[in-house]
């Protein structure tokens, strides 16, 4: 579902020009679970961004479900961040004035889904964290790794079939990112795509497949011991 | 969709009031200008054209400035009124004098006049009858008064009482055969006092009354004829003063009206419009807010956008923002209007209702500011990318 095609990603600050990501290569099928490592500003957030269509590859083509992502317009693009893709950050990006109801909710608004569904979904979502009693808190009144459950809630709102998360458990003490862990085996087993960014050896060895990246060079990894190493 | 960002929309204004409402001012008090002054001017140029068209707008008065040694007669008012377009003719005669009863004594305004006064000026009696033909043909000591002269010399409250009294105008006696109603508009004279007796009668007891006519009013038979009336007039007046066009003035009531009303309308259209460019300036203002509050809620606009919020959606709740504000200003600026309008009242009695047709101008005035100030922000939000915008550090 996802093909990377010699992509590349080239930031020019001054006269020096960075390559975040350089000739990147790479293909996730649909339904696995890959973890992708690499040392601090070796390129994971640029690579996530371009699979969530938030950013733009430089150079390369970027395939998703066969088609090239230039080829979407503006409008097909905020859809498939919509519908296709649940976006999970390290720093949770919930809307502080909104509560944790109003947070999950507001994908499916602009969904234009009706209220009756939307509570529907919302509920479904916040009990499947464990978060429905509250629903009436707004971040600031949530610990960290509440808040990050509020977002995986809000990800998991609008049913999408790929699940992008960059560094989740990155702020989370081990217990909480635990519980996040297995939230994602939930849904890898009921299905779904699964593409985890993370800095820990043992979260990165839970998933079925692994990418390092190092200094923007994307390969895959092969046994258990290549992780240990880059992280 | 509409509803949904009128929602988010609504939740940004409420949850900074302190500058929501300095946003609105400027609107608030473009549209308190808009609404307070014009309702002001409407109201003054109603007042004054009611108090012209209760005279009426069929009337023409004529003052003679030289009588070339050949005052006009009373007798000659019949010729007048055998004129073509011309219907009713009657002599006036003003002079002050002391009308008294008893321990009670004013200085009152004095009419001489005759039958077709009344209709003329259209006054109202509120008791009795006006002074008839008869009155003037015998110089009959009858007198019409007003409702002050009723109350304060006569001592009566209710004017039927008045008929049949006895007045004493500079020690002559008269007899009250009528009452005038209250007029509600705006008095053209100075005093409260009037009083209306034949015009035969007033040439006896003021010395500065003569025989001579030296102004008249008439009225046309009907408003479209008023400035054929006036030009037959004019003839005849000619033929009368020895072709002398400056020893008359004939002064026609539905020029002056017409006057009167170009002068407040442009008056209305310039207040209007000053109001419009301090409307305009606010506008400006709710600009200058949504464009700062674009780029502070830059964080808040990527994560929208990448949980999937389109470019329209954005745009909406940023023009519907801007909107709100200024309809928002719009609402609290027609009820300051009305506030400010109520405390003119209860201050100086004048009572200027507020016109509904500038509450109309000044909302759809607001609505348009709104939405034209409001677009550069929406669609500068619109088109953030998302990724510069969720890493905005602010
Ligand atoms: N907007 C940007 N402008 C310039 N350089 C950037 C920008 N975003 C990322 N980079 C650079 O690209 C490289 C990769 O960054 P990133 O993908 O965030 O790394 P990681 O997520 O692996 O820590 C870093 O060297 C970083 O400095
Ligand atoms: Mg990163």
């Amino acid at each position: 579902m996802i093909i990377f095609r010699d992509v590349s990603k080239i930031y020019h600050i001054g006269d020096t020009e960075v390559r975040a990501l350089d000739h990147a290569n790479m293909h996730i099928r649909k339904g696995e679970f890959v973890s992708i490592i690499g040392p601090s500003g070796s390129g994971k957030s640029t690579l996530m961004n371009i699979v969530g269509c938030l950013d733009q590859a430089s150079e390369g083509t970027y395939l998703l479900d066969g088609q090239a992502i230039e080829d979407y317009s503006n409008r097909e693009l905020a859809k498939i961040r919509n519908r296709k893709i649940g976006f999970i950050f390290q720093d949770f990006n919930l809307l502080p004035k909104l509560t944790a109801y109003e947070n999950v909710e507001l994908p499916l608004i602009y969904q234009r889904m009706g209220k009756k569904g939307r509570q529907e979904r919302v509920e479904e979502a916040l009990n499947r964290v464990g978060l429905w009693d509250r629903r009436k808190h707004r971040p600031t009144e949530l610990s960290g790794g509440q808040q990050q459950r509020v977002a995986i809630a809000r990800a998991l709102a609008t049913h999408p079939s790929l699940f992008l998360a960059d560094e989740p458990t990155g702020n989370l003490d081990q217990k909480t990112g635990r519980e996040l862990m297995d939230i994602f085996h939930e849904l890898h087993e009921s299905g779904n795509t699964i593409v985890l960014i993370t800095h820990d050896a043992h979260i990165a060895a839970e998933a079925s497949r692994s990418i390092k990246i190092l200094d923007g060079h994307v390969t895959d990894v092969n046994d258990a011991s290549e992780i240990t190493e880059v992280v | 969709m509409i509803g949904q960002s009128f929602k988010m929309a609504w939740a940004s204004v409420i949850s900074n009031k302190m500058r929501s409402f300095l946003t609105m001012l400027g609107i608030i008090i473009g549209v308190i200008a808009l609404v307070v002054l014009v309702s002001i001017a409407n109201g003054a140029t109603s007042s004054v054209t009611d108090a012209i068209s209760s005279i009426g707008t069929n009337l023409l008065s004529v003052t003679i400035t030289d009588d070339k040694e050949n005052p006009l007669r009373l007798s000659e008012m019949d010729e007048v009124l055998d004129l073509d377009h011309i219907a009713m003719a009657a002599p006036t005669a003003q002079t002050s004098l002391t009308a008294s009863k008893g321990e009670n004594s004013e200085s009152a305004q004095i009419t001489g006049t005759t039958a077709d006064y009344l209709s003329i000026e259209g006054l109202n009696l509120a008791s009795g009858r006006w002074i008839r033909s008869s009155d003037v043909e015998n110089n009959t000591n009858v007198v019409v008064i007003n409702g002050d002269l009723a109350a304060d010399v006569l001592g009566v409250r209710n004017t039927e009482q008045a008929i049949g009294q006895t007045i004493s105008l500079n020690g002559n006696h008269y007899t009250v055969i009528g009452v005038l109603a209250d007029d509600e508009t705006i008095s053209m004279s100075f005093s409260s006092y009037e009083a209306y007796v034949p015009y035969t009668s007033l040439i006896r007891i003021a010395s500065s009354v003569s025989s001579g006519i030296t102004s008249f009013v008439c009225a046309s038979a009907s408003d479209d004829e008023i400035d054929a009336a006036e030009s037959t007039l004019k003839a005849w007046l000619l033929k009368r003063f020895d072709n002398d066009d400056d020893a008359f003035e004939i002064t026609n009531m539905s020029t002056i009206a017409d006057t009167l009303d170009s002068v407040v309308n442009t008056m209305t259209i310039m207040l209007g419009g000053i109001a419009a460019i301090s409307l305009l300036v606010g506008g400006i203002g709710i600009m200058n807010i949504m464009l700062v509050s674009v780029t502070e809620r830059t964080k808040e606009i990527g994560i929208r956008k990448a949980i999937g919020a389109g470019e329209g959606s954005i745009m909406l709740q940023f023009l519907i923002e801007a909107l709100v504000l200024s309809l928002l200003g719009c609402l609290l600026g027609v009820a300051g209007s009305w506030l400010i309008l109520r405390l003119i009242y209860l201050i100086s009695d004048f009572n200027f209702p507020m016109d509904p047709g500038v509450v109309v101008v000044a909302t759809a005035f607001s609505l348009i500011i709104g939405l034209l100030f409001g677009l550069y922000p929406a669609r500068k939000a619109a088109r953030k990318e998302p990724i510069d915008a969720l890493h905005y550090a602010g």
